[in-house]
């Protein structure tokens, strides 16, 4: 029953998006926001394949190509820790070391609370203020090991 | 309209924004009216002043003092000393004094000296989100001048005259891109605006955006006229929030103004456009990869021909240009092409918008007449390489950019000088590295990203790319041989003359110019030696090898 609701307010969520330009992204978009994991279940692909008249294997197709989707469950807060060159050159693997060595994970998993998944991303676009990472949509710049902590107590 | 003594510019900008902008510009606004300035003092947001470093900062005029390195506690110091008593604070100013302690205004500042700003010539000086701030800077003249004085093909004619190249990378003639979208034959016809900024170190067309929005909408709406286009999109990269914020309000503000919308300005030329934002992917920038992502497919590119200004977006034709390239449009059509011609150099006119990172003083953002050498660039502008360290190399055009060595400093960087030495003028990133980087673990860094970002679409870009990876790591872990720069250089060709885009005809372009100007380094590798440290060796590294 909880499913059909959900299943129901989805449907009401992404059908403004199917006679809009490439409104399959936004739709994809607005059902990975409303996901508690971040991410896409089977169930949002099947839908948004279904009131888009389309196959479900374009659908995967599609959420598989871009970065900022995920098929499977992450935690609570994304860290993308961006590994591109001027990063690096100041210092964006300690960092990353660091970072993993906090949260006790790779990159590319989720803390055994749920807490954070950790990635690494390429360029964010905020170079003038490398090394940069980003913690779902907010950027933190001019990274040094020291700031680390404070910024993870930033999200609960 | 209200006399003010004197105005806060604080700089809202991305970079900034990350710095804690917001907190400093409350801060202000309560101490200024705690001092009861507020009829006295306006403050205003804006957008990149250039010194992104030195963040979050700020500028009083008239003196054009420029605070930086903020806090909101240094702020009040601001206020009560330099608002309120006219004397400066030395302790926060980001500018040198003369010996009698006299400042000389920014403007006049080895940083902006050498600097011509014609795309950026509001940032950090209008607040981007009030249309009136553009319009009184002289906004849209250009486009009511070319609505009521000139036909589309003289809007083309000066383009093309003025020689403005694309500046998305490729440096295609605009001008002959607007002619042939103009002529293919289709009911409807679209411009698009690239701002999928993707290329690492590229950060100029999110500050663009953020900082003078409206200098787009104008630039699209005449490049519409020119071509024959109602209907405009502006790609915006899915993080840049702020860039699609302010982007979606100027948009906003033009309708309500008449600037877009149903025959602009009283004439009988119609345009609107409309914002679509990314989902992650570098390759999306790609001119035909965009226009399948706007269209809701997986952003892979086309095969080309037919090239976009025939076919593109459903099938129309469709000019795509990066913002750069439209917020010169504005100007050209004012001043003229002999004007921009003046500018630069005869086979790359204009300026160019550089972002500075990596090892260097002053990071951040820059607008230098074409032909300006590297070494202008990063000593007198750059401040140089910082903690007293030699300069390395210079990567240009980003990561599928060239590198050069200290014997290229005095070349002139515009397009063709730069492709003629193995490098390209790309996006106008500049990567600076000083001498405690290796060369081969920077270009294994370079080619991870293309590993990542190959769409896997076609053989050479999907495969090459890892395979000149491994290979790299090879070198870097003391493993390898003549043979196996003998195959990079090979695969190397390879992915240049047979990959379907330019990402895999590109990706090696890095390693091809590491070998043309660093040889002896990566030839000590393969002697099992790191000269700069970095490499692990032997048989620790063994396992990175395999
Ligand atoms: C992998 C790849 C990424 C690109 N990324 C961008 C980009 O982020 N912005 C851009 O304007 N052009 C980018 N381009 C170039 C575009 O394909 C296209 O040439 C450009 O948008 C045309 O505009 P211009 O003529 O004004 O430069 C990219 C090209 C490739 C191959
Ligand atoms: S060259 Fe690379 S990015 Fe371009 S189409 Fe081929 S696989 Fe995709
Ligand atoms: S390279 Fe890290 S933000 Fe651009
Ligand atoms: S973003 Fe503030 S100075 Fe560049």
């Amino acid at each position: 029953m909880a499913e059909r609701q959900a299943n129901f307010s989805h449907r009401q969520m992404i059908l403004p998006f199917v006679d809009q330009p490439g409104g399959l992204l936004k739709a994809l978009h607005a059902l990975q926001n409303a996901s508690l994991d971040h991410f896409l279940a089977p169930s949002d692909l099947k839908l948004v394949a279904e009131v888009f008249g389309v196959p479900e294997a374009k659908v995967w197709g599609t959420v598989t190509f871009y970065s900022l989707y995920s098929t499977s469950p992450r935690g609570r807060h994304i860290i993308r820790v961006c590994e591109s060159a001027p990063c690096y050159v100041v210092g964006a693997m300690d960092i990353l070391k660091s970072l993993g060595a906090m949260l006790n994970v790779q990159p590319g998993e989720t803390t055994s609370d749920g807490r954070f998944t950790l990635e690494v991303a390429s360029c964010l676009g905020v170079c003038g203020v490398a090394p940069a990472l980003m913690v779902n949509m907010d950027v933190h710049g001019n990274l040094t090991r020291d700031k680390l902590a404070a910024i993870l107590a930033e999200y609960a | 309209m209200k006399y003010y003594r004197a105005h806060v510019l604080i700089c809202s900008g991305s970079n900034c924004a990350i710095k804690g902008c917001r907190s400093v510009k409350q801060a202000c606004e309560q101490e200024i009216i705690r001092h009861g300035l507020q009829g006295e003092v306006q403050v205003v947001d804006t957008g990149c002043l250039g010194l992104c470093d030195q963040g979050p900062a700020l500028v009083v005029y008239p003196e054009g003092v420029m605070y930086g390195r903020l806090t909101p506690s240094d702020v009040l110091e601001i206020v009560s000393e330099h608002l309120l008593k006219g004397r400066l604070v030395h302790r926060l100013m980001q500018q040198p004094t003369g010996p009698a302690g006299e400042v000389s205004p920014l403007s006049m500042t080895p940083f902006f000296q050498k600097q011509k700003r014609v795309v950026l010539k509001n940032c950090g000086l209008i607040d981007p989100e009030r249309i009136e701030d553009y319009v009184r800077a002289g906004g849209y003249t250009a486009l009511a001048t070319a609505l009521d004085v000139m036909t589309p093909e003289s809007v083309i004619a000066e383009i093309t005259q003025s020689g403005l190249r694309g500046r998305g990378g490729a440096g295609f003639p605009t001008g002959r891109k607007w002619e042939y979208t103009r002529v293919a034959a289709g009911q409807q016809k679209y411009v698009i605006c690239n701002a999928d900024e993707g290329e690492p170190g590229t950060f100029k067309d999110r500050l663009i955006l953020e900082g003078d929005p409206h200098l787009i909408v104008e630039g699209m709406a005449l490049a519409g006229y020119a071509i024959g286009a109602t209907r405009g999109i502006v790609y915006i990269r899915g993080e840049y929030e702020l860039s699609i914020h302010r982007m979606e309000q100027a948009i906003r503000q033009a309708r309500e103004n008449g600037l877009l919308g149903e025959g602009i300005l009283s004439s009988a030329f119609s345009f609107d456009l409309e914002v679509c934002a990314g989902a992650g992917a570098y390759v999306c920038g790609e001119e035909t990869a965009l226009i399948e992502s706007i269209e809701g497919n997986r952003g892979e590119p086309r095969f080309k021909p037919p090239y976009p200004v025939e076919k593109g977006l459903w099938g129309q034709p469709t000019s795509v240009n990066n913002v750069e390239t439209l917020a010169n449009v504005p100007s050209i059509i004012e001043q003229g092409a002999l004007w921009y011609r003046s500018l630069g150099t005869p086979s790359s006119p204009g300026t160019k918008v550089f972002t500075l990172t990596g090892n260097i003083v002053n990071s951040g953002l820059i607008e230098v007449p074409m032909g300006i050498t590297l070494r202008e660039v990063i000593y007198e502008i750059g401040g140089g390489i910082p903690e007293g360290k030699q300069f390395k190399m210079a990567q240009t055009g980003g990561t599928s950019g060239g590198c050069l060595a200290a014997a290229h400093l005095d070349i002139p960087m515009d397009y063709d000088s730069l492709q003629s030495h193995g490098s390209s003028l790309g996006s106008g990133a500049l990567l600076i590295m000083d001498d405690t980087h290796c060369i081969v673990d920077l270009t294994r860094c370079f080619l991870k990203f293309f590993v990542h970002e190959s769409c896997g679409q076609c053989t050479p870009c999907r495969e090459g790319a890892p395979a000149l990876y491994h290979l790299l790591g090879k070198v870097s872990a003391g493993a390898g041989g003549h043979a196996d720069i003998q195959l990079i250089n090979r695969l190397s060709r390879t992915m240049q003359s047979s990959s379907l885009c330019a990402l895999g005809q590109t990706a090696p372009v890095p390693v091809l110019s590491a070998l043309q100007h660093f040889w002896p380094e990566i030839e000590a590798h393969l002697n099992g030696r790191c000269p700069a440290n970095k490499c692990v060796m032997g048989k620790a590294a063994g396992k990175i090898a395999n």
